[in-house]
């Protein structure tokens, strides 16, 4: 079960003909498929497509009635490798994930669908998770098309566009017998837009069918000799029909004047930056008419050179404008204008930067300085020769200093944050450890309150990047944490399995949270809910166990702070040799109160016997010291002022957000910090026994305290 | 770069495309705010397009969130992705360091941008884990606002929705509906909200009070009418569940609250508290001011006895003070005083956990129904020092002379124990302990700390002849100790080096200006890294002779108490 429960979006994939589709870029792809009778669709979550795979996970009821498969793949290898089905039968498939992290993972199965080709189109869309809000490595994809020969298309963000390149897609791969890569960024697929729908299409071929009648032919499969004459296949036979279905379909698109002194070559992803630049230099409406060529290319590989060749007619320069690098865009045009004895100067990095995303700020600025040195005469007087000075913010304002970060980090009542607690109380006792973090939440570690963790090598690869420290000189162990998701993707071969194998000494501790958590909470192996379309609950001790490693351990309530750091310590500290695997499992909070919290509501209404816990401070206690905050760090713990002239620093405040997960009072206890922490469990509807037995101690309580404050002088408002 | 001349001749002249964008903490609902304002802009013919970025930065980081919109003419104008510098028109903040956020981005400009920012703050990680007050400034960026702002509409969003039983994107939608600066009636937002479907009600209410907020404000009262500085009373009604987290205050440097006035006791008590109150007021204003909390803190914790050496020491710093000097001597030592003879021990914890006010609290502020039960567990974690600390004197001083025994000893309390104070058995426990209280001066730890405070005063009252400035920072070093165990050990431990500079800073001009940057220093992070920079900044000016910071005078080291 997601994060997000899409069970109305999924309604508008029943969308017919005429009918005005409006969501998210990513469901709009979703509804392409359908609509180009796509037979089987997977994929593996990840930021920007997560949600693509959520809305077909909650499609299943659409996806059967259409007779179309959908798997929530392994990894993005599973997912590519997938694509075989396309091979040697007539149906259109696709998968997706995010990039280029999964394009990494995938790439293995890609050169192979590569080489040998497809017969059904095959689509890969990725996510480009490149610029602001991503959380990878910054990287492009368009290195993983070029390296395999498989085409790259970036469409215009916007809804109809997005969705005709899905169409496109498809057929460009099968006209060209290549699989076909669709690149969309982070805010093109969180963009809301509208398009006008088509019927969903049943596939022609199922894979139904497909299984019933199989074929083959060995002139697909990759092996000598085929393998030779598939790299001639590509170059002979499948770029010239790819290039002419590009160019014949006018995939790529010209915007503004025919002719013209100067002119714009750009991704079709960055068009509406573009654009926006235009507009604000005066040389565009809002609707992007403007006098300036555009040549937009929405197929970035391969590229049509007699299409660019034709625009660079007549053109003394013209500005590439390619987000990422290294710029290959604008190293095959240039050396195509060189080859055939162009004239028109070619630029584009330089006035643009080389690296990192380009921003309306970017756009503004290189396309101003290309056109104020190349065509000035285009420019209104105002922003040639401006009478005002730019309007730059005001430097007397540095607010740097004072605007404190703000990361992301653990949730609040994640049960990540005590696994750290009890790791940070294990270093106070043992020393500083080298410590490899891997994908996941609980990459969150390495920043503060808990300030651990030194590398992170790639998803399911904690304990495989800590495997060369494993020395009979060492004196302390490494630690290495993996998440399930991680595990479950790569992890038990790659770093369990080669623990074992290489008799590794290290730690590693399995952070199990029920679900691929960070990409939105999506089931996976060990899973403990009941999944109608999945296999769930496949505990991961027992593969753990199952691939050999002796030493392992369970802890089934992380919250226990004390149990996971006196785990951690015999971890570090027992005698017995080999990979030495802790297990921590508790429920990703964030899907636990997503599953439970209308749960309770509902019973407490109907006067079902509910407990809910709740965690508060006395303040009078608490000596505003804060130690408990940098064992936490958690959302719902913050500071507050007491109104007493005595105090001189803020003392810690649980707010109502808390969800009474336990690691305040069990951090106090373990670390030894302080009593001011109290757990106030409310029992709604409680038993009539209890009711009695509550109401007699509180009686005995109010005697007791009457007691005593009769002897003493009881001032109020003071120390409540 | 901001003349925008978005029509080209065929558009319809004055269509523009107006940008907004909001800025949240994730978790805060940016994303519901995002969809309303593109239904209102639908709503009123005009066409939109929003966009996020979501992925990890919705686990509580910085989140953004982009609407464009134009009057609809039948054709898809081409709208941006993202907001740039220098051009968005109305921006969003859900809370005020998100605000700051924007203007170091530089997406509020004087020539065109609305600043609608909510005022409260939610501490970030880096503000929270300072052992002093870490928070940032409200202030600064207050004040940064207004100057980068066209319009800067800046009040408690998250406190107004709070109180309508609301989430903050209902008063931001109202302060939003309020500012006037979307071409939109207050109708059309509220039909927009009405729509959305889940409490419906409560987010009205939120709205209307944030809507006639932003009203009166954008109205010419910019400044909104003067606020006392913020201080959180505990809240009289139990706060909806599901809100968001609430306010965080601003620093409070303003005068004490006037308290109610005399005790509650027998007549015994009352006659001895008369007395103590006597005294008090004859004490010059400014003393009294402090000295008044101070002394209903110390009787509090003890009895009127120690309230009456509580004003003995306090009269010792008197006899060395003058007004000339504005009693700044007096004033310090009330407080500090007040908060040494109020150290934090087993007693102190057991007692107030056990106060009927705390029980009518408790069941206050986590909202319990008469017919609910409420069960309560203190976590405590006891340890050997605690005991002994525990212990009267000589006996106490006996075991820990005995390191095996104490050992031993140790190895039998040392562990967790959860204790349910609703129960007549957890609750019985601690009352026993907080009954204490009347041996307390005859138990080990009082010893100790008697000891440790008198050693401390006298330090600073015989400074006060030579430096009078140096003796009210070594008064004040008194912040440093606080916290349980470990903590209070670390807190001893920065003392101590603090007051170790002494010797060198007697020397030096500025000696006490130079005590409160060691002070500062110790309060900034948790193992003193700081300090220890400090301090040798102060060494190597200390000149060659000097070999390193000395031993505290004398061995400061206590029992080191948690309960």
């Amino acid at each position: 079960m997601a994060e997000r429960s899409f069970a109305k979006e999924v309604q508008k994939l029943r969308m017919g003909a005429g009918e005005e589709f409006s969501g998210e870029g990513i469901l709009a792809i979703t509804k392409a498929l359908l609509q180009c009778g796509v037979g089987y669709v997977g994929g593996y979550q990840g930021a920007p497509i997560s949600h693509l795979m959520d809305v077909l996970a909650d499609a299943q009821d659409i996806l059967g009635e259409l007779g179309v498969h959908f798997e929530a793949s392994a990894s993005e290898a599973t997912a590519t490798a997938m694509l075989a089905a396309s091979v040697h039968y007539p149906i259109r498939g696709a998968c997706t994930f995010k990039s280029t992290v999964g394009t990494n993972v995938a790439s293995d199965a890609l050169a192979n669908l590569a080489s040998g080709g497809v017969t059904g189109g095959a689509l890969i869309i990725v996510g480009e998770d490149y610029g602001e809000g991503s959380s990878i490595m910054q990287e492009r994809s368009h290195a993983f098309a070029m390296k395999s020969q498989v085409w790259l298309l970036d469409p215009r963000p916007n809804l109809p566009s997005i969705v005709k390149s899905v169409e496109d897609g498809f057929e460009l791969s099968e006209a060209s017998n290549t699989p076909v890569m669709l690149q969309v960024r982070i805010k093109c697929c969180h963009v809301h837009g509208k398009f006008v729908a088509k019927d969903n299409k049943r596939p022609p071929t199922t894979v139904a069918d497909a299984l019933s009648n199989p074929r083959r032919d060995t002139g697909r499969i990759v092996l000598p000799p085929a393998s030779f004459l598939h790299e001639k296949e590509k170059v002979e036979k499948r770029w010239p029909a790819a290039v002419d279905f590009i160019r014949s379909r006018q995939i790529n698109e010209f915007f503004g004047a025919a002719t013209g002194r100067i002119g714009l070559v750009l991704q079709g992803g960055m068009y509406n930056g573009v654009i926006r630049a235009l507009q604000r230099l005066g040389l565009a409406d809002i609707y992007g008419d403007t006098e300036v060529p555009l040549y937009v290319l929405n197929a970035v590989y391969p590229l049509i050179d007699d299409e660019f060749l034709d625009f660079c007619e007549g053109k003394d320069a013209v500005l590439i404008i390619e987000e990422g690098q290294p710029n290959y865009i604008e190293q095959a045009f240039g050396s195509l204008l060189y080859r055939n004895g162009g004239t028109t100067r070619l630029l584009g990095k330089g006035y643009l930067p080389v690296a990192g995303e380009y921003t309306g700020q970017v756009m503004l600025e290189g396309i101003g300085d290309f056109l104020r040195d190349q065509a000035p005469e285009l420019l209104p007087d105002q922003i040639r020769a401006p009478n005002r000075a730019e309007e730059e913010p005001d430097p007397a304002i540095d607010l740097a200093k004072v605007v404190p970060g703000r990361p992301p980090g653990f949730c609040t009542g994640c049960p990540e944050r005590p696994i750290f607690a009890a790791t940070k109380l294990v270093e106070q006792e043992l020393g500083p450890h080298h410590i490899a973090s891997d994908i996941g939440c609980h990459l969150f570690s390495i920043m503060p309150p808990f300030d651990l963790g030194a590398t992170t090598m790639g998803y399911g690869l904690g304990p495989a990047s800590a495997s060369a420290f494993n020395s009979p000189d060492a004196t302390r162990r490494s630690i290495s944490f993996v998440g399930d998701g991680g595990f479950w993707h790569n992890g038990l071969t790659s770093s369990i399995g080669n623990a074992v194998f290489n008799q590794s000494d290290g730690v590693i501790v399995i952070v199990d949270n029920y679900y691929s958590a960070a990409t939105g909470g999506q089931d996976i192996l060990s899973s403990r809910a009941a999944n109608k379309s999945k296999s769930t609950k496949h505990p991961i001790t027992e593969a753990v166990k199952g691939i050999g490693v002796k030493w392992v351990r369970h802890i089934d309530r992380t919250y226990d702070v004390t149990k996971v750091r006196d785990t951690l310590r015999e971890a570090l500290t027992t005698e017995e040799k080999g990979p030495k695997v802790i297990v921590a499992s508790s429920e990703c909070m964030l899907n636990k109160q997503r599953r439970e919290k209308p749960l309770a509501s509902k019973a407490i209404k109907g006067g079902e016997r509910v407990v809910k816990p709740r965690f508060g401070v006395d303040e009078d206690v608490c000596t505003g010291d804060h130690a408990c905050m940098r064992l936490s760090g958690c959302p719902s713990l913050s500071v507050k002022t007491l109104d007493d002239p005595l105090r001189d620093d803020p003392v810690a405040h649980v707010d109502h957000t808390c969800v009474g997960c336990g690691n305040c009072g069990e951090v106090a206890d373990a670390a030894v910090l302080c009593p001011s922490f109290y757990r106030a469990d409310t029992v709604h509807n409680p038993t009539g026994a209890e009711r009695v037995s509550a109401r007699l101690s509180r009686r005995v309580i109010a005697w007791l305290q009457r007691r005593r404050e009769s002897r003493r002088l009881v001032f109020s408002g003071a120390s409540a | 770069m901001t003349v925008a001349l978005d029509h080209g001749p065929d558009s319809v002249l004055g269509d523009r495309i107006l940008r907004v964008a909001i800025l949240a903490v994730g978790g805060q609902g940016g994303g519901v705010l995002t969809n309303w304002v593109v239904d209102v802009a639908e709503r009123n013919g005009y066409r939109a397009q929003s966009t996020s970025v979501a992925g990890v930065a919705q686990r509580t980081g910085a989140t953004i969130y982009y609407v464009e919109m134009c009057p609809d003419r039948g054709r898809q104008p081409v709208f941006s992705l993202s907001p740039s510098p220098g051009d968005v028109d109305v921006m969003i903040a859900a809370e005020l360091m998100e605000a700051g956020r924007a203007i170091i981005r530089g997406f509020v400009t004087p020539n065109r941008t609305t600043l609608i920012a909510s005022s409260h703050r939610i501490a970030a990680v880096s503000e929270k884990i300072a052992p002093g007050d870490g928070r940032a400034s409200s202030h600064e960026v207050e004040i940064a606002a207004q100057k980068a702002a066209k319009t800067f509409i800046g009040f408690d969003m998250e406190k107004m929705a709070v109180e309508a039983g609301s989430v903050i994107s209902s008063s931001l939608f109202g302060a939003l509906a309020g500012a006037g600066v979307l071409p939109f009636p207050r109708e059309s937002f509220e039909a927009t909200i009405r729509e959305s479907g889940r409490g419906v009600e409560a987010s009205l209410r939120a709205f209307a009070l944030a809507c006639d907020e932003a009203a009166r404000r954008q109205g010419g009262d910019k400044m909104g009418a003067p606020q006392p500085p913020r201080v959180e009373h505990a809240s009289a009604a139990p706060l909806p569940l599901g809100g968001q987290p609430e306010s965080e205050d601003s620093r409070t440097d303003g005068p004490a609250a006037t308290r109610a006035g005399e005790p509650v006791g027998d007549e015994r008590l009352l006659a001895q508290w008369r007395e103590l109150d006597r005294r008090i007021a004859a004490l010059p204003e400014v003393v009294r001011e402090m000295a008044e909390p101070g002394l209903r803190k110390v009787v509090d914790y003890q009895d009127p006895a120690y309230g009456a050496e509580y004003l003995d020491r306090l009269d010792e710093a008197l006899t060395k003070d003058d007004a000339a000097h504005g009693f700044v001597l007096s004033h310090t030592a009330a407080k500090y005083l007040a908060n040494a003879f109020c150290y934090d021990d087993v007693i102190r914890v057991a007692d107030l956990k056990t106060r009927s006010s705390r029980s009518a609290r408790l069941r206050r502020e986590i909202g319990v129904r008469d017919d609910d039960v409420l069960k309560v567990t203190e976590y405590f974690h006891p340890r050997i020092e605690e005991i002994c600390g525990a212990m009267p004197a000589r006996l106490g001083r006996w075991i820990e002379a005995r390191p095996g025994l104490a050992t031993w000893l140790d190895k039998r309390v040392n562990k967790g124990r959860h204790i349910r104070t609703d129960g007549v058995f957890g609750f019985g426990m601690l009352w026993v302990i907080g009954g204490m209280r009347r041996w307390r001066r005859s138990l080990l730890r009082h010893a100790v700390e008697a000891e440790h405070i008198d050693r401390w005063y006298r330090l600073a009252l015989g400074t006060v002849a030579r430096d009078y400035d140096l003796a009210v920072e070594i008064l004040k070093c008194r912040r440093l100790i606080k916290g349980y165990s470990d903590t209070h050990a670390r807190g001893l431990s920065k003392f101590d080096r603090v007051l170790s500079a002494l010797p060198l800073l007697e020397a030096q001009d500025d000696a006490a200006g130079w005590l409160r940057r060691l002070r500062e220093a110790a309060l900034k992070d948790e193992q003193g890294t700081m300090l220890d920079g400090a301090l040798q900044t102060v060494a190597s000016f200390a000149g060659p002779s000097f070999t390193g910071p000395t031993q505290p005078p004398e061995g400061t080291a206590g029992s080191a108490p948690a309960a």
